[in-house]
């Protein structure tokens, strides 16, 4: 070690710290000057990945509106407090062409996290897409991808008589034994990857749609 | 990492060694942590390569800057924080850049702080050489590691998915070779690279022994 050549073989402990505090200070500096520089520029580039997938899941809208639902019924998200969050899309007209929201379930490889759109007029679940998944590529991540299992969208999501559930619950069957327009047919060699998507769609929809579809008309114009 | 002169003077060499001599994924099989695991695709090894490039360069300039005020019972507290500094920034301009990107490579980037290819040249080599020349070997360095998962990355993305950089190569009907953008798939290419490159090194040493023998007569 001949790095150190000029300091006196016992180095103090006040020097040790002052270096050390030194360095620790200049770093900072740097993290923190860094963090101002980017934070606009990353704060950007997450809007605009929301913004994506809700015009991916809600084809031909141009703008969106957050709203917060909770038992109470629905608030712009603007006024803060608790609630699901539900992002709604209008077209260039100002005419409400759907409701996106996230959905989650657990996956081969971890929990799969979606945003899927809803059109109240027809009460179905028009698509979705994945925000985070880590699932296989090559088997897992054929979800956005195999042409066939996006044939299952739109997907039935009309609510039972009483409002309070789905008339039916959203299943992912065995590749091939689809029979219901509510339910999802699995891709064979991704099963357990469809079923997440399956299952966190029910979930998503059975606690979210109850509680919005009566206040559907509060979101219909733009203001 | 032994054996080399101590004098002041940059060379060709300085920067040549991290791509070819001292290769340090192909030679000193240093770091195979992110060469294994983010080199599924071809953007993926490039941001990866330039991710560590940037780190590599930025904390060996600061540690040779700093060289003769560091005491030496500290160093290593040093330079890993001078390291994870350097790793930080690079964690936001990723994720100012691409979110997709950043996704992609995970915790890999956070991780660099631990690559041991950084802290392996801040203390062999940084710590103890003039600021230029410490940029000049960690931008060879940083090349010799951004080629190395070039290699890795292109075999892959192209056996395992079929593209180049995402635009198909060999066409609709070909069937991707999906362990190969695995895990296992990681294993096997640098298994195969390694067997080149041992074996191009053996055939140039024989060669040269011949050579020698040939001017001894």
């Amino acid at each position: 070690m001949s790095s150190v050549a000029p300091l006196p073989p016992q180095t103090s402990s006040l020097r040790m710290i002052q270096v050390l505090g030194g360095i620790a200070m200049l770093s900072g500096f740097l993290v923190v000057l860094t963090y101002q520089l980017t934070l606009p520029r990353i704060e950007l580039n997450r809007q605009r990945a929301i913004e994506r997938a809700v015009f991916q899941v809600l084809p031909g809208a141009t703008t969106r509106r957050d709203f917060l639902v909770d038992d109470d019924g629905v608030r712009p998200a603007s006024e803060g407090g608790g609630g699901t969050k539900v992002y709604a899309a209008y077209d260039a007209d100002g005419k409400l062409k759907g409701i996106a929201a996230e959905a989650g379930a657990r996956g081969y490889q971890d929990i799969v996290r979606i945003l899927y759109g809803y059109d109240p007029a027809c009460q179905c679940i028009t698509g979705f897409a994945v925000l985070q998944s880590t699932e296989t590529p090559g088997l897992g991540d054929k979800i956005t991808k195999d042409a066939k299992f996006l044939a299952n969208f739109p997907l039935d999501a009309r609510l039972a008589a009483d409002g309070r559930q789905l008339a039916n619950a959203i299943v992912t069957v065995k590749h091939g034994s689809k029979t219901g327009p509510w339910q999802i047919d699995a891709i064979s060699g991704a099963t357990i990857t469809s079923t997440a998507v399956g299952k966190g769609l029910n979930n998503s929809a059975q606690n979210l749609l109850p509680r919005l579809q009566p206040h559907i008309q509060a979101l219909e114009v733009q203001p | 990492m032994a054996g080399r002169k101590r004098d002041d003077t940059i060379t060709a060499d300085t920067f040549l060694e991290g791509i070819w001599r001292e290769n340090p994924v192909f030679v000193m099989l240093l770091g195979m942590c992110p060469v294994l695991a983010v080199t599924n695709s071809v953007m993926n090894a490039i941001a990866m390569g330039l991710a560590t490039t940037f780190v590599l360069i930025g904390s060996s300039t600061l540690v040779s800057l700093l060289r003769n005020v560091i005491p030496k019972q500290v160093r290593i507290a040093t330079y890993i924080v001078i390291i994870a500094t350097f790793v930080t920034i690079v964690d936001y301009v990723i994720q100012a850049i691409s979110l997709d990107l950043y996704n992609a490579l995970g915790a890999f980037i956070q991780l660099i702080v631990v690559n041991c290819i950084i802290l392996g040249r801040a203390e062999a080599y940084a710590s103890k050489n003039r600021p230029l020349k410490a940029i000049v070997s960690g931008l060879g360095m940083g090349s010799g590691f951004t080629i190395a998962l070039l290699c890795l990355g292109s075999v892959r993305e192209l056996l395992g998915s079929g593209t180049l950089l995402g635009f198909s190569v060999f066409g609709a009907q070909f069937e991707p070779w999906v362990v190969m953008i695995l895990p296992p798939g990681g294993f096997f290419v640098l298994g195969a690279w390694l067997l080149l490159f041992n074996w191009l090194r053996e055939r140039k040493a024989r060669l040269e022994l011949k050579e020698e023998t040939v001017h001894a007569r």
